[in-house]
């Protein structure tokens, strides 16, 4: 199946509670080696692009993840405003004209939304960030998308190499934001940038099986 | 000439900051100050930052701005992208804020470049405050 704007609203919706469920998980995750808001800056950033959905009527799915983009890059306050505002903003470069999404389409969006992340972050695999698990992730899905696999199937590759991704960051000393400043001491903790790409794609994964 | 933009966390201490240097500097150099999300938590708005950059732009030639923190800076990286062809009339500097704000405004009074004023920001990192 195919994801639609109806569909898409309702994945945003579930990310929004995601992170209001996680808000005190992640915010701890980020007290060990940040500054303890990106729990709660993640929770204000999507609650605030529920209210932007909400109000708006979309018949594409471009500028809905345009919305999303410039919302986020407004409100969530810490790096992570930029980081996922540019991350959705250049996807919603490859879906405009989209009424929905299927692996390929999907793939090619978040690969171009990486792009981005990386581009502005300057984050390398290893540095102890949200690439860590975004970039396997993006990975599985362009590796099913090449397979003809279907939108569930890819999800669920994705979400688990994210996983181990988002896993493989608890030993890593960190090389890039708040938490290089703790050097070794970063050591030993799960990244909470990782963290949250992993909930997002584990949210889109369950709203895409619960409407399907 | 070229205006100044400080990208604080803190709406507050961006304007308290722009308040200092607009005494120091006189009132021929555009300073702007920008901080706070959108609701006015602690933070910082990449569309807050880019309407701050259009409207210095209009009368300025360049817009030096001033981060005070790791992710303002990639607020500003990203506001900056979104500038499209005046990206190139805008450059980030790196270094103390409250100083960097200061020499830069006065050195941009007497109509310095915009990687000037970027060097002039960078070199106030070695200013010392007790004098032994």
């Amino acid at each position: 199946m195919n994801l639609d704007v109806q569909g898409m609203l309702k994945v945003f919706d579930a990310i929004g509670e995601t992170m209001a469920a996680h808000k005190e998980y992640l915010t701890e995750l980020d007290s060990a080696i940040g500054d303890a808001d990106h729990g709660i800056n993640m929770n204000r950033g999507f609650h605030k692009v529920h209210d932007k959905l909400s109000a708006g009527s979309y018949t594409d799915l471009g500028a809905l993840f345009k919305d999303v983009g410039m919302t986020l890059m407004g409100n969530v306050g810490g790096a992570s405003g930029p980081l996922y505002g540019t991350f959705f903003m250049r996807m919603s470069t490859k879906l405009a004209g989209r009424q929905d999404v299927d692996t390929v389409s999907l793939a090619d969006a978040m690969e171009e939304g990486l792009k981005g992340i990386v581009a502005l972050g300057k984050a390398q695999l290893q540095d102890k960030t949200m690439v860590d698990a975004l970039t396997p992730a993006v990975e599985a899905l362009k590796k099913a998308s090449d397979n003809g696999v279907d939108l569930c199937g890819a999800l669920e590759a994705g979400v688990a190499a994210a996983q181990s991704g988002m896993e493989s960051t608890i030993p890593l000393v960190a090389r890039k934001g708040r938490a290089s400043y703790l050097g070794e001491r970063s050591a030993g903790h799960q990244d909470p940038g990782a963290t949250s790409i992993y909930l997002i794609l584990s949210t889109i994964l369950r709203s895409v099986k619960e409407s399907s | 000439m070229n205006a100044i933009l400080v990208v604080s966390h803190s709406a507050e201490a961006a304007r308290g900051i722009v308040a200092i240097a607009s005494q120091m500097a006189g009132e021929r150099v555009g300073i702007a100050a920008c901080g706070g999300t959108d609701d006015g938590e602690l933070g910082t708005s990449v569309p807050s930052i880019l309407s701050a950059l259009e409207g210095l732009l209009e009368t300025s030639d360049g817009v030096l701005v001033i981060p005070d923190l790791g992710s303002a800076v990639l607020a500003a990286r990203t506001a900056k992208d979104l500038l499209g062809e005046r990206a190139g009339r805008v450059l980030i500097a790196d270094g103390p804020v409250l100083e960097g704000t200061l020499m830069a405004s006065v050195e941009a009074s007497v109509g310095a470049g915009l990687d000037r004023l970027a060097a002039v920001v960078d070199e106030t990192r070695g200013l010392r405050k007790l004098q032994e």
